[in-house]
C-alpha cells in the first residue's frame, strides 16, 4: 500500500442512537500520513463519525453502525475482528484531558503497554520516554515522572494523553476537539505536535475552530445533519469551497 | 451589537468605500483627460482634490480590511472579496495618481503657453477607451459581473496597440519639426499614463475574476 493511499475508508457508513440516525451514508477516503479535519455545527455527527472509526460508538448502549469502515482495506466491523485490536491501531484523544487520576505521569504512559502484557522494564522505560518526547512533553516532566498525572497543567495533561495514546504505537490518531479546553499557547503546542505527528501517523481531528482546521489539516471534511457535504483540500475548502452550504457555514451565514 | 452584525456592517462599509474609490477613479480620469484635450485649467483643481480624497479613502479602506482580517478571519467568498479589495485599492489609487499627473501636464502646458500642434485624434480615443475600461472594471467588481471583465480584456488589447501607434506617430512629428518636441513629449507622457490606467483597470478585472471564481487569470 502506497504512502498516499487511503488509510481509512468508509463506505455507506450509518450510525444510530436508537432509531435516530446520527451519521448518514458517509463515504470518505482518508489518506495515510495526512491530517484530516472534520468541521460542522454541533450535533452534525462529527464526533459520532470518528467514534465509528475505532468502534467506540458501539460502547454506548442502544447504538448501531452499518456500512463498512476499512482500515488498510480490512473492514473493522467484520465478524471476528476484536474491537480492542482496532482501538490499539486507532487511538483516540478526547476533548477534555483525562489522565488516570491515581497514576503517575510515568504510569499513565506505561499503562497501555502493561495492559498489552509487556513486562520488560527497560523497554517500557524507553517507550515512555519516546512517547513523551513525541508528545513534546518530555522536557517539561522528565524530572517529575512520579508526580500525579493530574498535577500538571491542562495543556500538559492533554499532551500526556497524546503520549499515552502513542505509547502503544497506533497507526491512526483520532482527536475529538483536543484543544477546546486549552489556552492559545497550549493549543499551539498541540497543533505543532499534530503537524509533526502526521509524518508517522494518520491524524483525524474534529474541531469547532475553523482556523485550527485551516492551520493543521491537509484535508477538511464538512458535515451537516449527519451527512458529508464536502471533502476537499483544506486550502480549497476555505478559499473557494465547492458547495454553497460549506460557504454559508464557514462564513458564518448559517440558519 | 452582535459580532455577526458587526462583521456584516464592516463588510458593507468596505463595499461603500470601494464604491467611493471607484467613483473617484472614474471622475478623476475623465476630468484629467478632458483637461488635457481642451487645455482647460478649471478641471485641474478638482482632479487634485480627488487625488487627496482617494488617498484618504485608501488608508481608511486598508485599515478597515486589516480590522476585518484580524477580528473576523474571513474565509471563502468573504476572504476573496476582502483580499481582492485590498489589492485593487492600490489600482484605484494608482489610477487617480496618473489622472493627477495628466492634469499637471495640462498645467505645465498652459504655464508655458504651449498649444496642441494638431487636432487630437488618437489621444481622445485612447482616453475614451481607458475611461470605459475603468468604468467597466469598477462596475464588474462592484456588481461581480464577469461579462464586463471580458469587455475590459478586449479593450486592453486595443489600448496596447493604439498606444504603440501613438508612440510612433508622435515620434514622427517630433522628428519632422523640433518645435514639436516639447508638446510631443507631453503627448507621449499622456498616452503612456492612459495606457497605465488601462492596465490598472485590467488588473481590477483580473482580480474580479478571482473574487468571483477563485481562479487566477492573467491577461
Amino acid at each position: 500500500m502506497g504512502e498516499s493511499s487511503a488509510k481509512i475508508e468508509t463506505r455507506e457508513l450509518d450510525a444510530y442512537f436508537g432509531s435516530n440516525k446520527a451519521v448518514k451514508g458517509i463515504d470518505i477516503k482518508v489518506k495515510a500520513n495526512h491530517a484530516t479535519a472534520i468541521i460542522g455545527p454541533s450535533g452534525c455527527g462529527k464526533s459520532t463519525f470518528i467514534r465509528c472509526l475505532n468502534r467506540m460508538h458501539e460502547v454506548v448502549p442502544g447504538t448501531r453502525v452499518t456500512g463498512e469502515v476499512l482500515l488498510e482495506g480490512e473492514d473493522i466491523y467484520s465478524r471476528g475482528t476484536n474491537p480492542v485490536d482496532v482501538r490499539r491501531r486507532v487511538g483516540m484523544i478526547f476533548q477534555k484531558p483525562n489522565p488516570f487520576p491515581n497514576a503517575s505521569i510515568f504510569d499513565n504512559v506505561a499503562y497501555g503497554l502493561r495492559m498489552n502484557g509487556i513486562r520488560d522494564k527497560a523497554f517500557i522505560q524507553e517507550q515512555v520516554e519516546r512517547s513523551l518526547k513525541q508528545a513534546a512533553l518530555w522536557d517539561e516532566v522528565k524530572d517529575n515522572l512520579d508526580a500525579s498525572g493530574v498535577s500538571i497543567s491542562g495543556g500538559q495533561q492533554q499532551r500526556l494523553c497524546i503520549a499515552r495514546a502513542m505509547a502503544i504505537e497506533p497507526e491512526v490518531l483520532l482527536m475529538d476537539e483536543p484543544c477546546s479546553a486549552l489556552d492559545p499557547i497550549a493549543t499551539s503546542k498541540i497543533e505543532d505536535l499534530i503537524f509533526d505527528l502526521k509524518n508517522d501517523y494518520t491524524v483525524i481531528i474534529v474541531t469547532h475552530n475553523m482556523q485550527q482546521a485551516a492551520r493543521v489539516a491537509d484535508w477538511t471534511a464538512f458535515m451537516y445533519l449527519g451527512e458529508l457535504i464536502e471533502f476537499n483540500k483544506t486550502k480549497r475548502l476555505f478559499e473557494n469551497p465547492e458547495e454553497e452550504l460549506t460557504e454559508r457555514y464557514i462564513t458564518g451565514r448559517f440558519g | 451589537m452582535s459580532p455577526r452584525k458587526a462583521y456584516q456592517d464592516e463588510l458593507n462599509e468596505l463595499g461603500e468605500r470601494m464604491n467611493m474609490m471607484g467613483s473617484m477613479a472614474r471622475e478623476a480620469i475623465t476630468l484629467a483627460a478632458k483637461s488635457f484635450e481642451d487645455l482647460d485649467l478649471s478641471l485641474v483643481e478638482r482632479v487634485r482634490e480627488l487625488d487627496e480624497k482617494a488617498y484618504e479613502t485608501l488608508v481608511k479602506t486598508e485599515k478597515g480590511i486589516i480590522k476585518i482580517i484580524a477580528l473576523h478571519a474571513p474565509v471563502a467568498g468573504d476572504l476573496r472579496y476582502v483580499t481582492t479589495s485590498l489589492k485593487i485599492t492600490t489600482d484605484f489609487d494608482r489610477i487617480v495618481r496618473y489622472a493627477k499627473d495628466i492634469a499637471e501636464i495640462t498645467e505645465r502646458v498652459k504655464a508655458s503657453n504651449l498649444r496642441h500642434f494638431k487636432v487630437l485624434v488618437s489621444i481622445p480615443r485612447i482616453s475614451e477607451m481607458a475611461v470605459s475600461m475603468v468604468d467597466l472594471a469598477v462596475e464588474s467588481f462592484l456588481e461581480g459581473d464577469l461579462d464586463k471583465t471580458e469587455e475590459v480584456f478586449v479593450l486592453e488589447d486595443r489600448v496596447d496597440s493604439l498606444y504603440d501607434e501613438i508612440f510612433r506617430e508622435v515620434l514622427t512629428y517630433m522628428m519632422e519639426n523640433s518645435a514639436n518636441i516639447t508638446m510631443g513629449m507631453n503627448y507621449q507622457f499622456v498616452a503612456r499614463y492612459l495606457e497605465r490606467i488601462a492596465d490598472h483597470a485590467c488588473n481590477i478585472a483580473e482580480r474580479t475574476v478571482y473574487m468571483k471564481t477563485g481562479e487566477r487569470v492573467e491577461k
